[in-house]
């Protein structure tokens, strides 16, 4: 048994290290965890995307379960999760407010009006200042927040279909339970 | 990278591709420092912080429209006087250690600072063992029964000799 040990020993060494590599192979280094999970939502003040003279800030996700999407018309891929964010604000399962990232008010607008509004308000963060505070680094990029403005989940990537079913939606139930 | 590793790496691109990558210095921004001390602090300082954007590229290097924003975050808040370590813990604090091209020590990444002084030591403990048996194996060349064995063997061989 010893014999075979000295021989075995290097192959299951090899085995783990394979395993391993394998699985960082199929790890996304595009998908950053974000330290912002678990931890309160950033303090934040910007003017609504729709007015000027009205805003919108940190305190208006307190006592209800919400996402924040952000998006901006210069992103493909946001309009590919659109009509997915259109669906199921129709559904009235959870309030998404939107941060418009890095966007021209103008262009945003015109994109709404003609892709439809699935967005309670949009914040206009025209400098990306506050999208550095909530650590955006590639739009689409979408936050579940808790009834007390926890920052419970992030989504970096747009919202397909299976990833709403699979990911956004049961953690809603989870929160709203 | 230092100078001798991007060379190396430039021609592996030229080699691998075929095309002549695209110049990797980007255009920084216009900012302005009262020293050239100051200056190259800076520099270093964006020099150590990835973007996360262009994953394998630094703060300073990248192009990505992300890196321009951290660049003049991290501009501004050193210029307000604060420390790097206030700069890395602005940065870590919203995307996470991975900034760091330089992980902290923490359980967590243990493995990856301690992990090859692990693996040393176990492999000079198997050179010692190794070198050590060797020797056991080299000591008793003949045992007293095989000495006694073979001199019967060489003394039949002397006696045949003698007799032709």
């Amino acid at each position: 048994m010893a014999r075979y040990l000295r021989y075995l020993a290097p192959l299951a060494l090899f085995a783990l290290l394979v395993a391993l590599l394998f699985r960082g192979l199929s790890l996304d280094p595009k998908l950053v965890p974000s330290p912002l999970v678990d931890k309160p939502i950033p303090a934040f003040t910007l003017t609504r995307l729709d007015d000027p003279a009205a805003t919108i800030s940190d305190a208006d996700f307190k006592g209800k379960v919400s996402l924040l999407n952000v998006w901006a018309t210069w992103c493909v891929s946001c309009r590919q999760e659109h009509e997915v964010l259109v669906r199921l604000a129709q559904t009235g399962q959870v309030d998404i407010y939107g941060l418009n990232y890095k966007d021209n008010r103008a262009d945003a607008q015109r994109w709404l009006a003609q892709l439809g509004n699935p967005y309670i308000a949009n914040a206009f963060d025209s400098d990306g200042r506050v999208g550095i505070d909530w650590g955006v680094y590639g739009a689409p990029e979408t936050f579940i927040i808790d009834r007390e403005g926890i920052i419970r989940h992030k989504h970096v990537g747009p919202i397909t279909i299976e990833i709403l079913n699979e990911e956004i939606l049961p953690i809603v139930a989870r929160l709203k339970s | 990278m230092n100078p001798m590793q991007r060379l190396t790496s430039t021609w592996l691109l030229l080699l691998v591709f075929g095309a002549a990558p695209l110049p990797a210095a980007v255009t920084l921004e216009s900012f302005t420092f009262p020293t050239k001390a100051e200056e190259q602090h800076f520099k270093d300082l964006i020099g150590q912080l990835r973007c996360l954007v262009c994953q394998n590229e630094t703060l300073a290097e990248s192009d990505a429209d992300l890196a321009h924003d951290l660049r003049a975050e991290v501009y501004e808040i050193m210029k307000s006087g604060k420390s790097d370590q206030e700069v890395i813990d602005f940065l870590v604090k919203r995307y996470g250690d991975f900034v760091l091209y330089k992980p902290p020590v923490k359980p967590s990444t243990y493995l990856i600072w301690y992990g090859p002084f692990v693996l040393l030591a176990i492999a000079a403990l198997l050179l010692v063992r190794a070198v050590g048996r060797q020797r056991q194996v080299q000591e008793p060349a003949i045992s007293a029964e095989d000495r006694k064995r073979l001199d019967g063997i060489l003394g039949a061989v002397a006696e045949k000799g003698k007799q032709k």
